[in-house]
């Protein structure tokens, strides 16, 4: 569904990214597992069209997006949660998800597309005239990836959804993930939560320094040493 | 269309904005000719504050310039008038469009090269310094001793060239600052208002949910500066004189603004109220202190006033206004 191959990104001088290639095949649960700094973010904003890539190839579904602005990409279906609940805080909840669903690809099911927000996150619907700003911690995360959802993605990057967020919310948050992926959406998971990442996801990157050093099955992983001594502690 | 501009909206605040509109329309039979003046020039920094809390209330975008298009229209359709005799009316067009286009430049610049926040305003601050040095230079505009619109006598009133008593701008300015909160309240409720508010409040989070950011900033300059312009031809053919130093000071653009941060910026109704409390309190004061012989003593306490109000309303005089009245909780 998506393929990248060869990405170098660059902020000025430093390099983000380093002939990252991943493919990610559609259905799929995707880990993305490395430490603060390897390029984990950057690698999701260089596929949203958020930052340039210097070269290289991000296709969808055939059709390279690479350097294509984030509104173009958007409406081809790739969505993303970006880290640290970005919502609108002064707009309603109401409001903040109808922003999501301007997206030409989503007018259409914008009926159907909220009403499925609000079944997945009851919480949501009792507070939609509430202003955003004042939803807790995991309400907010709620209402980030509704509003992701409004846009009726294919594909969404996941930036580290359960930062910050109460231990029993974290479960919750990631079950969430697992249901969207049961309901067609192909997923890519970024998070800190490298454990509970590597089991639910059917394939997995870890990405050292804007390279990518290891990959395979979440399994596999789990079991490499290099991955449990780096990332798990063991 | 009329259903979804009152959608929302509680009667009891419906019900305050028509008799607001039925006190102000009917004020002109009822108060005397200073006090009328007095109300003519609250009513133009009313719609000058509207104009330019789209940009910043709405959209997030700082302008310190907004003399600017005030400057350009009204330089426009005063020269169009004085030199050949063109009537304001063909005269908007021609000021709407180069104000326009002037703040599609700045927003160009601004929003092409990721100029963001104070930097952003620096560059409107720019724009309007030099624009008024050249207009200084102009023999054509009258350069810095002024150009004058040919006033006849003022009894009679000419529709068509806008010559006339001071009742005639009044009512023109009221139903300007009438349209523009209808035109605000509708673009705010709209897809428009719902990008720009998405901007305003967080534009990474905007991008991110698929907002055309340059796009949609260049329409609220482009909205905001055509607006504004506008205010820029009724200006020059109320007061018949302008002169480039008045006209496009910075001083001019903070206290075109003053009103709408006064009343709450990014409500719709702050602007209006703003500017109803401090033009006849500027004036109030220049009565109190008249007698004292004191230079700037009037301005030393209007300035008080002014942080006064700003320290103990932060949010603006509108939104706990509309919090006594029991109107809408978010004071739309």
């Amino acid at each position: 569904m998506l393929e990248v191959s060869g990405l170098d990104v660059f902020y000025g001088d430093a390099q983000a990214l380093d002939g990252v290639s991943l493919t990610i095949e559609p259905g799929a649960i995707v880990a993305i597992v490395g430490a603060n700094g390897a390029g984990k973010t950057s690698l999701i904003r260089t596929i949203a069209g958020m930052q340039k890539p210097a070269s290289g190839h991000i296709r969808f579904k055939g059709t390279d997006i690479a350097g294509r602005p984030t509104y173009k990409v958007c409406n081809l279906g790739i969505g993303q949660v970006a880290e640290g609940r970005q919502i609108f805080p002064s707009m309603t909840v109401l409001e903040n998800l109808e922003t999501g669903a301007m997206l030409p690809r989503a007018r259409e099911g914008k009926a159907r597309n909220l009403d499925r927000v609000y079944r997945m996150f009851p919480r949501l619907a009792e507070r939609r005239a509430q202003a955003a700003g004042t939803l807790s911690g995991g309400e907010q995360q709620m209402l980030a990836i509704g509003r992701c959802l409004m846009g009726a993605p294919e594909l969404i990057m996941f930036d580290e959804p359960s930062l910050g967020l109460a231990p029993a919310l974290v479960h919750e948050m990631l079950q969430s993930i697992v249901g969207l992926n049961r309901e067609g959406i192909t997923c890519v998971l970024v998070e800190q939560n490298v454990a509970v990442s590597l089991k639910l996801a059917k394939h997995a990157y870890v990405l050292e320094n804007g390279r990518v050093t290891l990959s395979g099955s979440g399994d596999a992983l789990l079991a490499d040493d290099r991955v449990r001594q780096a990332y798990l502690g063991l | 269309m009329i259903r979804r501009l009152t959608d929302g909206l509680p009667r009891r605040a419906l019900a305050l904005l028509l008799l607001f509109a039925v006190v102000m329309a009917l004020a002109p039979f009822f108060v005397s000719d200073y006090v009328l003046s007095v109300l003519i020039i609250s009513l133009y920094f009313a719609f000058v504050g509207q104009a330019w809390n789209l940009m910043l209330g709405f959209a997030g975008q700082l302008s310190l310039g907004h003399a600017l298009f005030v400057g350009i229209g009204a330089y426009t359709s005063a020269a169009l008038f004085t030199h050949f005799g063109i009537d304001p009316w063909v005269g908007v067009v021609a000021a709407v469009a180069l104000s326009t286009l002037m703040g599609c430049i700045i927003g160009y610049l601004g929003f092409r090269f990721s100029i963001r926040g104070v930097y952003f305003a620096l560059l409107t601050i720019a724009f309007a310094e030099f624009t008024g040095i050249m207009v200084d230079n102009s023999a054509w505009l009258g350069g810095s001793a002024g150009l004058f619109l040919p006033v006849k006598n003022a009894g009679s009133i000419d529709l068509l060239n806008l010559r006339g008593p001071p009742t005639l701008f009044y009512y023109l300015i009221l139903i300007l600052t009438g349209g523009a909160l209808v035109l605000c309240r509708f673009l705010l409720n709209s897809k428009l208002g719902l990008y720009w508010q998405a901007i305003r409040d967080d534009q990474e989070a905007a991008e991110a949910a698929g907002v055309p950011l340059f796009r949609y900033k260049m329409i609220a300059v482009a909205i905001s500066s055509a607006l504004t312009g506008v205010a820029g031809v009724w200006y020059a053919f109320y007061y018949n004189n302008l002169f480039p130093e008045s006209t496009f000071a910075t001083g001019r653009s903070v206290e075109l603004i003053l009103g709408a941060v006064v009343g709450g910026v990014g409500t719709l109704f702050g602007p209006i109220l703003g500017a109803l409390i401090l033009t006849p309190l500027g004036e109030l004061l220049t009565a109190l202190t008249s007698g004292l012989q004191i230079d700037g003593i009037k301005t030393f306490f209007w300035g008080f006033c002014v942080v006064a109000i700003v320290l103990f309303r932060p949010s603006g005089v509108w939104p706990w206004l509309a919090g006594l009245l029991k109107l809408d909780g978010r004071a739309r």
